[in-house]
């Protein structure tokens, strides 16, 4: 590692491969380069600051990551098409952002503890979760998916960048118990400008706590570009709390995993706080209630999709003599498995009976909800149906 | 029993809970070496090391966010809002972390945070030092909120909120700090009455004045007075604003018939709104007048030369007594 944190030895241009599009043109593609291992037409380049961080990275751990993102990958399509199909009310895709997920997903111990923004169900995956978890609340039937100890995650956060806080709490917590666990904190480019997020970065730096905050910078908060949230590159702001930073390939698994155990590894050493910034793009919508076209260029998401995490990977398999028919039939079959999965346990999902609104306000018992609750059943009950309670045309 | 300060009351109550648990840590601005600007902290950074009292950078939000992780890990945080004025810029992660995540976890995470405000008015401080917002959190739900009048319910409540699973803020009437009376401090915090219930202080025949906070002393005080004219108030310490103990002061008021309620609070929207909407609905038929409300304006807290203009004294209590009586008042003769 550099001395000042920046992982990178002040490299004015990007590294091979490193994104020019107009949306990167301006400040967001100047100054410090990009940690990149794998470039996009799939050439593993060696970084001799990075490369001993994924050395012990078999040809099966590649074949491995490969799938793993191809299996997110069909999570994300499956979902927006259950989405489209009336399913699930709503799904925030991560489409071209598997590789920044699965990398720091996959770099994780069970005893480290994710707090994330809504769009990183492909670290849930990597975490474990349950298919059926994935969609429970994009179903409308609960406010959360998982238990959140059962993978130690949170519940991921809808209020921008509230996250970042609760992960510099528990990273507090975990000093204070003299673990050597981490808490890891997802959120956006957007997120960046939330005042939560500076005060997160204010404290983690202030207690050395063992946190990591992963920006990734998908260059849209709907549709916003990043440029209207930050005049330096989202890195850089780091410096300003005093908090080393690294600019990585957000499309490059390896590159993803390396600056991810790097940061991992200063927090069990009790070396305090580390900022990563992935680069990558959302190649979808903010939600599938969005509407993309209508605030950006399509020639962008031509140029990002020339450097898609997966293909680069396949080419790298590739040019390894590891893309197997074998190889290519079990991540095919393991996709589909996961999707089967997920859409049936999506459409088989019991569904939520009317007095579980009550549940859980309160781990105690409250007089003015115990109340309403009453009164609500005795309303209920005055329907054959409770079905009946709730039409909007009325029953009586 | 022992001769305490109000502010020396709830000490001795965050020493005991930091003794008693290993798992309470305290948060706060400057709550370490200084004590606290109120001092109500004093001497525990000293005796429970940094990593238990924590003095904190500058940041409300940042000190409830991070209280809602400490939460994650199996820690019961105290934190300490300097003055009410200043929860403000923590309010998203009260109302929508700290207030929601054991809903919306469906109960696997529990949010045992214990935030305590010192607040009201009274002591003649500038703007953002008296103020009282409470009922923008009695509002939202997964919430508990309690205030004390007294010593022995500060030492004991205090208790209380931190060994509660759920979150609660606990208002404290930075004007009574320096009030002093005997405080058990053996009194056991799990066999007390619990903190939701309200407490009768004084026995009535004619009005139910209902009071929280800095005003229970004011509103004691009304009832002694009122007594020389021969009109007999009970006196009810709500302590719980969430929830309310209906029970308790619907059993009174269908005893009295008249209910007065009185906060620091501005009139609109405030908890007297909610008592009175709620002692209607339960006590119609009892009730011999409408409920009255003696508050403050809906104004911003007033520069202090003022402050006492704002904030109901005794004789704006017996005045809102004598309406309930139908007695003379100095709104005799106005309509509606």
């Amino acid at each position: 590692m550099s001395t000042d944190g920046t992982g990178q030895d002040g490299a004015d241009t990007p590294s091979a491969g490193a994104p020019s599009t107009d949306a990167m043109a301006d400040i967001h593609g100047q100054g410090r380069g990009l940690v990149q291992l794998i470039t996009p037409s799939g050439e593993r380049v060696s970084h001799p600051e990075f490369d001993p961080w994924v050395q012990d990275i078999t040809d099966e751990q590649l074949c491995s990551l490969f799938e793993d993102m191809t299996v997110v990958r069909r999570i994300d399509v499956e979902a927006t098409a259950l989405q489209r199909q009336g399913e699930l009310a709503l799904w925030p895709p991560l489409l071209g952002q598997e590789a920044a997920q699965v990398g720091s997903g996959r770099s994780l111990r069970a005893d480290d503890f994710v707090f994330s923004s809504y769009r990183e169900n492909g670290v849930a995956y990597c975490r474990g979760v349950d298919l059926t978890d994935i969609v429970r609340v994009w179903r409308g039937n609960a406010s959360s998916g998982w238990d959140p100890y059962s993978i130690n995650m949170a519940t991921p956060q809808i209020i921008i960048g509230a996250q970042t806080l609760h992960a510099t709490g528990y990273a507090m917590g975990i000093q204070n118990d003299g673990a050597d666990s981490a808490a890891v904190t997802y959120f956006g480019d957007g997120a960046t400008s939330e005042g939560d997020v500076s005060e997160a970065m204010v404290f983690a730096a202030s207690f050395q706590v063992p946190v990591v905050f992963f920006c990734t910078n998908n260059h849209w908060a709907i549709s916003e570009p990043v440029r209207l949230q930050s005049h330096i590159q989202l890195a850089d702001r780091a410096a300003g709390f005093g908090i080393p930073s690294l600019r990585v390939d957000g499309n490059d698994v390896l590159a993803v995993m390396a600056a991810t155990r790097v940061a991992l590894d200063r927090a069990r050493r009790g070396g305090g706080p580390t900022f990563i910034e992935a680069v990558s793009y959302r190649m979808g919508p903010h939600t599938t209630a969005d509407d993309p076209t209508r605030y950006r260029d399509a020639n962008e998401l031509e140029d990002w999709a020339a450097k898609d995490p997966i293909s680069r990977v396949e080419a790298l398999l590739d040019r390894k003599g590891l893309l197997t028919a074998a190889l290519k039939q079990q991540v095919k079959d393991r996709a589909d498995a996961v999707a089967r999965e997920m859409r049936t346990g999506c459409t088989t999902m019991p569904e939520p009976q009317p007095l579980d609104v009550f549940k859980h306000v309160y781990s105690t018992p409250n007089s003015w909800l115990d109340r309403q609750q009453d009164h609500y059943t005795r309303y209920l009950a005055s329907f054959g149906d409770p079905a009946e309670a709730v039409s909007e045309e009325g029953a009586r | 029993m022992t001769q305490m300060t109000f502010a020396r009351a709830i000490n001795a109550g965050l020493r005991k809970s930091l003794e008693n648990d290993p798992k309470v840590i305290l948060l706060g601005e400057d709550i370490g070496a200084l004590g606290g600007v109120f001092r109500i902290t004093d001497g525990l950074q000293k005796d429970f090391g940094k990593h238990r009292v924590v003095d904190t950078p500058l940041a409300e939000s940042a000190i409830v966010g991070t209280a809602v992780g400490l939460a994650y890990r199996g820690y019961r945080p105290v934190v300490e809002i300097q003055f009410d004025g200043f929860i403000y810029p923590a309010f998203d992660q009260i109302v929508s972390q700290v207030a929601k995540l054991h809903y919306r976890t469906r109960g696997a995470v529990k949010m045992p945070i214990t935030i305590r405000v010192p607040f009201g008015g009274g002591i003649g401080s500038p703007e953002h030092h008296s103020e009282s917002p409470e009922a923008y959190f009695t509002h939202t739900s997964g919430l508990r909120v309690v205030t004390v009048s007294n010593p022995q319910d500060a030492h004991t409540v205090i208790q209380q909120a931190i060994s509660c699973d759920d979150p609660v803020l606990y208002f404290e009437p930075k004007r009574r700090y320096h009030d002093k009376a005997d405080v058990d401090e053996s009194v056991d915090p799990h066999s007390a009455a619990p903190m939701d219930k309200a407490r009768v202080l004084a026995e009535g025949a004619d009005v139910t004045l209902v009071a929280y906070g800095p005003l229970v002393k004011t509103a004691r005080d009304a009832a002694l007075a009122a007594a020389d004219e021969g009109i007999s108030i009970e006196v009810i310490d709500l302590r719980s604003l969430a929830p309310v103990d209906y029970d308790t002061v619907v059993a009174s008021v269908r005893k009295t018939g008249r209910l007065v309620m009185t906060h620091e609070a501005g009139q609109s929207g405030g908890l007297g709104a909610e008592v009175a909407a709620s002692i209607t609905e339960r006590c119609f038929y009892y009730l011999e007048a409408a409920p009255v409300r003696v508050t403050g304006f809906d104004i911003p807290y007033p520069y202090s030369k003022l402050e006492m203009h704002h904030l109901p004294g005794l004789d704006r209590i017996l005045d809102g007594v004598d309406r309930a009586l139908g007695r003379p008042n100095s709104l005799s003769g106005l309509e509606g």
